[in-house]
């Protein structure tokens, strides 16, 4: 079964109930999916196994073939290769690696290689796997990283994926194909407009869903008035609690410290189960 | 006219609520929310709209099914998996490259104009702002993010504003790039937690790769003082002023709660306080 935790909004809690969900589960793999900013290994400490570079494809033009046509360059949508009457320049940051501009060159004259992007890390803590992407600074595009992320998806395995923030592509890119999306919100107004955009998202991409609300107590009510207009479950609810907040700040995983949530989590995890099965 | 981008690396340490109080206290800026696929700006600025712009961002495929004859080399060549196996374009997968129009031997597929949002030009009791709304799994959010930057300079220079203020959106990629490219300077708002830091850092690295001089606010700074002091001495270490160090305080939700910006819900709170003397420093250094 594969679970994804998200939010719209950032900095809800998704990745401390991804990781505390794990944790009190046990035996499961652990994908954090944002590789902007990836924080899932701030609360379990791994011990790292090992690295791995992570590439997109990017065009080669060799110049000896090219006869400077300009037909790659007028068929990119993307603006990434611009040609001269002398020389054809690739924008690596723009290339959506498609591989259009090798398929419509009339000599041939386009192959492809590998540009790094970000990197994919792999660790073990408490029993847990972890993999984890991270996008490098000052590369644009997220989602073939993401990508990168889910191919280290085993067949059959529990999976939890961590999604990042937003509701455009790289979450869009992590929720999809899951078995379940957990949406964690906290019961402001930003929190609810952020969910209410990822609602619409997911049930476009028709993949069934449940809220968690962190941080009950502050803001208001409209949260709950949403949920209950719309049908949707709510799953848990974690108070606002200084404690909770300390804990987070010091990269401790609150279910470790206060055991009564480890049952709290692993009951979440069995609705999603039963969710599922139904 | 001088351009400051409001940026945090990790979500919810508070871009929005400053990013509206400096709003409030600019006296000729415009604002631009570049946090287009999950604006919250509004919900404290309340803008009325006076002119809306379709976003084309990209094209999509479309398959005449009159024509298709079946043979599956549009499914064979899309590296987007955007074709399904019954040979129909799956419209949030495709990313309009124009691949299977070019691989169908009988021309029975076109990219079509996608409309993947909606950017406004709105007037709020403080001035304008530039804003955006992109549609619910809709991709390009980098290149709405630079329609709204573009739509606030043309008001800027419409209205003889000196300053844009930029909400960005959190993580370091595309739409976060297209929100820092020519600004004067940015505000980084982190959190005294290791993800907090941890963020700041890379955020930090992004904005000197792209030669943008960088400021920081600790917001909530009492939730863990020992990490408010490391990230202190890691900007001091790396020369980075640290202009505000904000403390937890409840009323920052009550205020949005309210609707409203905390330095109108609650001027005399410690929390406003310390937004002013920021913004005061961050006009002098922006000159």
């Amino acid at each position: 079964m594969i679970v994804s935790v998200a939010s719209g909004k950032g900095g809800t809690g998704k990745t401390s109930v991804a990781v505390n969900m794990a944790l009190s589960v046990g035996h499961v793999q652990l994908l954090d999916c944002d590789v902007e900013e990836p924080n899932a290994h701030l609360l379990l400490h791994p011990d790292l196994q090992k690295m791995e570079p992570v590439y997109s494809l990017i065009p080669l033009v060799n110049e000896e073939l090219c006869s400077h046509c300009g037909e790659c360059s007028k068929f990119c949508q993307y603006n990434a290769i611009f040609a001269t009457t002398e020389k054809i320049l690739v924008f690596p940051e723009l290339c959506h690696s498609c591989g259009g501009c090798a398929l419509v060159c009339p000599k041939e004259a386009i192959t492809w290689e590998k540009y790094r992007i970000g990197a994919l890390k792999f660790g073990l803590a408490e029993g847990l796997e972890l993999v984890y992407g991270e996008l490098e600074i000052g590369k644009p595009m997220a989602v073939p990283v993401i990508k990168a992320v889910k191919k280290q998806i085993r067949e059959g395995e529990n999976v939890i994926l961590d999604s990042p923030p937003g509701t455009s592509c790289p979450f869009v890119e992590t929720v999809r194909g899951s078995g379940f999306c957990v949406l964690v919100t906290e019961p402001t107004p930003f929190g609810l407009h952020d969910l209410k955009i990822a609602v619409e998202v997911l049930r476009r991409i028709a993949v069934p869903f449940g809220v968690v609300v962190n941080r009950a107590g502050i803001g208001d009510k409209k949260v709950y008035d949403y949920c209950r207009e719309e049908n949707i479950r709510i799953l848990l609810e974690i108070p606002y609690q200084r404690r909770i907040a300390e804990l987070y700040s010091r990269g401790v995983p609150f279910s470790l410290e206060m055991p009564e949530w480890k049952e709290k989590f692993q009951a979440l995890y069995s609705e999603i189960r039963r969710a599922v099965s139904r | 006219m001088k351009q400051l981008a409001i940026l945090s690396g990790k979500g919810g340490t508070g871009k929005t609520s400053i990013t509206a109080s400096f709003a409030v206290l600019a006296k000729n800026a415009v604002v631009a929310d570049s946090d287009v696929d999950a604006p919250d700006l509004h919900m404290l600025l309340h803008p009325d709209v006076t002119e809306t712009q379709q976003f084309k961002g990209s094209k999509v495929a479309v398959i005449d099914e009159t024509k298709c004859v079946s043979c599956g080399l549009c499914r064979e060549n899309c590296v987007f998996d955007a074709i399904t196996k019954d040979l129909k374009v799956d419209a949030i997968a495709c990313e309009g490259c124009g691949v299977c129009k070019v691989v169908c031997p009988v021309n029975a597929i076109t990219l079509a104009e996608r409309v993947s949002g909606s950017a406004y030009i709105s007037k709020t009791e403080y001035g304008f702002m530039s804003h955006a709304l992109l549609y619910p799994g809709e991709s390009n959010s980098g290149k709405l993010v630079t329609l709204v930057r573009q739509n606030a300079k043309i008001l800027a220079e419409k209205e003889n504003c000196d300053l844009i203020i930029i909400d960005g959106s959190p993580g370091i990629g595309c739409p976060v790039i297209a929100s820092i490219t020519g600004v004067n300077a940015a505000l980084v708002v982190t959190e005294p937690t290791l993800s907090g830091i941890h963020d700041l850092e890379r955020v930090l690295k992004l904005l000197d790769h792209f030669n943008v001089v960088p400021f920081v606010c600790i917001n909530m700074y009492d939730v863990n003082t020992d990490n408010t002091n490391k990230i202190l001495s890691f900007c001091r270490e790396n020369r980075i002023e640290v202009v505000g160090i904000i403390p937890f305080s409840p009323e920052v939700t009550h205020a949005m709660v309210n609707g409203k910006t905390i330095v109108e819900y609650s001027p005399e709170s410690s929390v406003t306080k310390e937004i002013m003397s920021m913004w005061k420093k961050m006009c002098l250094s922006l000159g």
